[in-house]
């Protein structure tokens, strides 16, 4: 192809996108809006996969049979969003193994969040209504992204999400209604998860260098620092109604504007843990690989067993 | 209340309870994510049944019981499930051994009691027997794709069956409570389930190319609460909030 006929395409692409038109997979796009996606996507989809194992590490010793059904449920459905998001990737012709083979390298990233330790059954209550409250905020624009399958994928994400962000918090409430100590455990998990929390929206839009052009594929609608912002009203009304305290000292309603005015993110700490130094980092790619490394005598077998039905079913005929 | 009643619903209940729980521990590492989907399946559905038991229990057993008592709050000696379901997930081969024996079990349970005089286990069995059917058909077509897959999974797949087998022939063992429940027409009489379960399960590990163990020596005492030593430790994951922090809300 010429660079003219590229040209004309990338102008008629861009027309599409502009009168919000959905992209297909089999559509012609440009190669960085294929690698962009394949990059978000995956990243997304590995977030729900490794995000399993923060929350599944309280399911067997979840304090109710209702809590533990819950949670079960919680955890599966993340399984099955990473099945979606991964399926989705796999239209812009990336394989997932090829996916997986990235996340173990550590070439592909995932949410920072899920390198922290979920220490007390409040964190539960504490992933639940704040992790999953900021994914939600990031992620429902994405219901209206311009690459079809994302789209689609999204819209089930979504719905979920919303779910598992009021079930989490119910479990705060019930612990902040409970005992001292059950409230001093709430509070403890309100402390430690608030800024990583706020780290999840993202670098500050200084530091974002994918953020104009995923505004441009409608990717994004808003910068991080607007998402931040709306995340944080929208959550410090929630905690005066649970009877907590954000650990943020700074943190005061600014009449003028409308809006919380709040301390400054740990950047330092964001920065180590997205680089593979955090609390966590080391044990959940461990786990990650561990799986896929014990399980491969599994694939192999189911592989195998196929193709052995499908000799036998071409010999039978 | 009906101590019977009350011990012969615990004897069936903590079955599921106990492989929930095994099950609980495998989520987010499966060797893929659809294994890891179903595994969690099964799990959530055998809690769900476990709830629905316990809830009755507790109504049967009145003061202030409830299903998170009977479950939290029992010592290791007074649970009654089967050693089968509390052994370990020590690779993918045990996990698909230990579902399909048991599977094949639950769902030869569910089938009658389906038809108890007793109404509310009636009704729990015919809920289930629609999950039980889809874990046992998860379960056996897993073993065919190890058995009969490559031959380090049949190796593995045997090992697995060879281990676990003895653990089968204590799944008929009749307690007096269950006998007491299978003459008023409530239980079913697993004495009377063990040639065909044999049989069925002979069926699959043969498709399976699996050899069909031939020890006579069975391992026997979970439905008396004589436990392996693996249960205590389970219990001290799912019984730890409780004990910790008695008598609060959740």
């Amino acid at each position: 192809m010429s660079e003219h006929e590229v040209k004309k395409l990338e102008e008629i692409f861009e027309a599409r996108i502009a009168r919000d038109e959905k992209i297909e997979p089999k559509d012609w796009m440009p190669e960085k809006y294929r690698k962009t996606h394949i990059r978000q996507m995956s990243q997304h989809a590995h977030s729900e996969i490794v995000g399993m194992l923060p929350e599944g590490n309280w399911i067997t010793r979840a304090p109710s049979l209702r809590r533990k059904a819950a949670l079960l449920a919680k955890v599966q459905d993340e399984a099955g969003h990473g099945l979606y998001l991964y399926s989705a990737c796999e239209t812009l012709g990336v394989s997932r193994d090829e996916l997986f083979e990235q996340l173990h390298s550590g070439k592909a990233k995932y949410s920072s969040i899920f390198n922290y330790p979920t220490v007390t059954w409040a964190d539960m209550g504490a992933i639940g209504w704040l992790v999953d409250g900021a994914a939600i905020i990031n992620q429902v624009p994405l219901c209206n992204t311009s690459f079809g399958p994302y789209a689609r994928a999204m819209v089930r994400v979504c719905k979920e999400e919303s779910f598992h962000q009021r079930q989490g918090y119910e479990i705060m409430l019930t612990l902040c209604k409970g005992s001292e100590e059950q409230k001093e455990m709430a509070q403890d998990a309100l402390n430690r998860w608030w800024w990583p929390s706020l780290m999840m929206l993202g670098p500050t839009d200084a530091e974002s260098v994918h953020t104009e052009q995923s505004m441009k594929w409608k990717l994004k609608r808003k910068s991080n620092d607007e998402l931040r912002q709306q995340f944080i009203d929208q959550t410090v009304p929630q905690a005066d109604i649970l009877g907590l305290t954000i650990p943020d000292p700074d943190l005061k309603w600014n009449e003028e504007t409308g809006h919380y005015d709040f301390g400054e993110i740990d950047w330092d700490e964001f920065w180590q843990v997205v680089k593979g130094h955090g609390p966590c980092n080391k044990e959940r790619m461990k786990a990650r690989v561990d799986a896929w490394e014990n399980g491969a005598w599994v694939r192999d077998a189911a592989m195998a067993h196929a193709e052995k039905k499908q000799k036998n079913l071409k010999e039978a005929i | 209340m009906n101590n019977n009643l009350y011990n012969y619903i615990l004897g069936v209940a903590d079955n599921s309870l106990i492989l929930a729980q095994r099950l609980g521990e495998l989520c987010g590492h499966g060797p893929t994510l659809e294994t890891d989907i179903a595994l969690t399946n099964i799990s959530l559905d055998l809690l769900g049944q476990t709830r629905s038991y316990y809830q009755y229990a507790a109504k049967i057993k009145g003061e202030d019981a409830t299903e998170d008592s009977i479950a939290f709050l029992r010592l290791e000696r007074e649970y009654k499930n089967v050693l089968l379901v509390e052994q370990p997930n020590t690779h993918f081969g045990f996990v698909i051994a230990r579902q399909f024996l048991f599977d094949v079990y639950h769902y030869m349970i569910m089938q009658q009691l389906q038809n108890s005089k007793d109404l509310n286990l009636a009704a729990i069995a015919n809920k289930g027997i629609k999950e039980v059917s889809y874990h046992k058909r998860f379960s056996s077509d897993w073993v065919k794709r190890l058995g009969d897959g490559t031959s380090e999974s049949n190796q593995k797949i045997q090992e697995a069956i060879d281990a676990l087998w003895r653990f089968t022939d204590e799944l008929f063992d009749i307690l007096e409570a269950d006998q007491k429940m299978i003459n008023e027409g409530v239980a079913v009489d697993v004495s009377k389930l063990k040639a065909a379960y044999y049989e069925e399960v002979s069926e699959v590990l043969k498709e399976a190319n699996i050899q069909i163990p031939e020890s006579k020596y069975f391992t026997r005492g979970g439905k008396k609460g004589i436990h392996s030593e693996h249960m205590g430790y389970l219990l001290a994951d799912l019984q730890y909030m409780q004990r910790t922090y008695p008598n609060m809300t959740w």
